[in-house]
């Protein structure tokens, strides 16, 4: 292995840094707070010469979608990046490129969805394309948003599959943080040539994409799409597998943090997992038993692994930084509700609710100690209410 | 009453994935002329063979051999009427009857006898 450079990157520096050592053959993209920089400092790397990308600056996120989808059916490798807004303008085309199974990858930088109008962090936009059927990998800082991009394009590609990578608006994307970036030749060994096994501008292979599909053929093909993500969990954990080998830097499904001997348990994705880890080791250095659990992939849903690690915990918290606008709570906390249903029997039930930081609300380190006090008290069996709103003025 | 036999088709194990279709010209093997509503029929004395219909059509459903139209592939004609529309023959040199009709009166078809389609 080379000597890796340690430097200061921002979020969408360290995106953008991975993209220019993926060198995809196709980027396609237009610009959206937070995550505009990430294209636009790729956009300089085609200028310098750097990469010898096609970028094609398109008139919407609609536009940008639609044009990575013909990349990609025809061959290219193919990356965007878009946020909030522009995740929502895409959803259409998401959905194709997903039942098209085109390894397309994404930059998606959280931010809340209008109205009201905001452009700081939350989880809505990426949590409305959940179904969508690309793989969602959350990034709790600058270092995994770059590792993460770089195994994307390798589950992508395996899974036929598309992948987006999200990292938290202006709290990961604009926060300078120290990365190790590996060297050029590292990375293009590792994330390798990509080789579709069918693509249209084989003319040897000839191929129709997209073509009708009614009621006698939709179902299975829909079907075929559901085991695919199924089976993408491993390909997840084999991608990180080969990562960790070769570069130190382990990766699963979800990161379990001070859960040996825990009883009450955080849940919690993105940047907030940081902050969740400094109180846990307040508390353990108090001798509360305190851990948290960080989802990286939400979808595959890592719903019998997540089950397993909550086994044997006395109260769970779930952080949802979005709500599911169903009367009841956010969509973190209703897939941990249903992996304990049909978890084995004795499993922990008392789950608490927490709905934070909508808008880039600021979650502080206070905030998360309030949590885990109220664990600590629901514990010991005092009632506490199903969903809270932590940091909203009441 | 008999219960019409179903045609087995593949299961979501067997297709290719991505809701691809492998191979090219495919689009021969489906038959889209069962659509029709209007058939053209072929007037032979009529036409000068300058293959404007063979041009114009979008399901090349014109049949030529040696240069001259010899009929109508009626698996794949729409009956769209473009040929019609566009033969430059004073009177023209394709009529288009109904389908309906043309199953009535039985209607000679003037099918070629031609190469075979693909």
């Amino acid at each position: 292995m080379d000597k890796t450079n340690i430097v200061a990157r921002t979020g969408n520096e360290a995106m953008a840094e991975a993209m220019r050592q993926i060198n995809p053959d196709v980027v396609a993209a237009y610009p959206i707070t937070p995550a505009t920089e990430v294209v636009q400092i790729f956009a300089g790397y085609v200028a310098d010469g750097l990469v010898k990308t096609e970028f094609v600056p398109v008139e919407s996120e609609h536009s940008a979608m639609s044009a990575c989808i013909g990349s990609a059916a025809a061959g290219g490798r193919t990356m965007t990046g878009t946020s909030s807004q522009g995740l929502a303008l895409m959803a259409e085309m998401l959905y194709i490129a997903a039942g098209l199974r085109l390894p397309i990858v994404m930059a998606d930088v959280n931010r809340a969805l209008s109205s009201p109008i905001n452009i700081h962090c939350d989880h809505s936009d990426t949590m409305m394309v959940k179904e969508s059927g690309w793989i969602q990998i959350f990034s709790e800082n600058c270092q995994e948003a770059y590792d993460n991009m770089l195994q994307a394009i390798r589950i992508a590609e395996k899974a036929k599959l598309p992948v987006m990578v999200t990292t938290d608006g202006f709290i990961i994307s604009h926060g300078m943080e120290r990365l190790e970036i590996l060297s050029d030749a590292d990375a293009k060994a590792f994330v390798g040539e990509y080789k579709p096994e069918y693509y249209l501008l084989n003319f040897e292979k000839p191929i129709t994409v997209g073509a009708l599909d009614l009621t006698d053929y939709y179902f299975e093909h829909k079907r075929q799409q559901i085991e695919a993500i199924k089976d993408s969990k491993q390909i997840i954990l084999d991608v990180a597998g080969e990562f960790g080998a070769k570069f130190g830097r382990e990766y699963g499904l979800f990161e379990k943090y001070k859960m040996d001997g825990a009883e009450i348990v955080i849940v919690a994705m993105g940047s907030t997992a940081g902050t969740a880890k400094v109180v846990v080791d307040g508390l353990r250095s108090k001798g509360v038993k305190a851990g948290l659990v960080k989802p990286r992939i939400f979808r595959p849903f890592p719903k019998e692994e997540l089950a397993e690690s909550l086994k044997g915990m006395k109260a769970i918290a779930v952080m949802d930084r979005s709500d599911s606008m169903n009367a009841q709570e956010g969509p973190l906390a209703l897939e941990i509700k249903a992996a304990l249903y049909d978890a084995p029997a004795g499993s922990c039930r008392t789950v608490l609710s927490y709905i934070y930081g909508l808008g880039g609300r600021e979650i502080k380190l206070e905030d998360i100690e309030l949590v885990y006090n109220d664990l600590s008290e629901a514990s010991k069996g005092k009632a506490k209410p199903k969903v809270s709103y932590l940091g909203v003025r009441e | 009453m008999s219960i019409q036999k179903r045609e087995k088709k593949p299961g979501w194990k067997e297709l290719p994935e991505g809701d691809l279709i492998i191979g090219g010209g495919t689009a021969s093997g489906f038959k889209t002329g069962d659509w029709r509503s209007k058939r053209p029929i072929f007037l032979k004395d009529k036409c000068i063979h300058c293959l404007t219909c063979w041009v114009y059509c979008p399901d090349s459903a014109i049949i030529v051999q040696d240069g001259k139209v010899i009929g109508y592939d009626y698996d794949h004609c729409k009956g769209c009427g473009i040929c019609y529309h566009e033969c430059p023959v004073k009177g023209k040199a394709i009529r288009m009857i109904s389908e309906k009709e043309a199953k009535a009166k039985n209607t000679v078809i003037a099918k070629a006898e031609g190469p075979k389609q693909p």
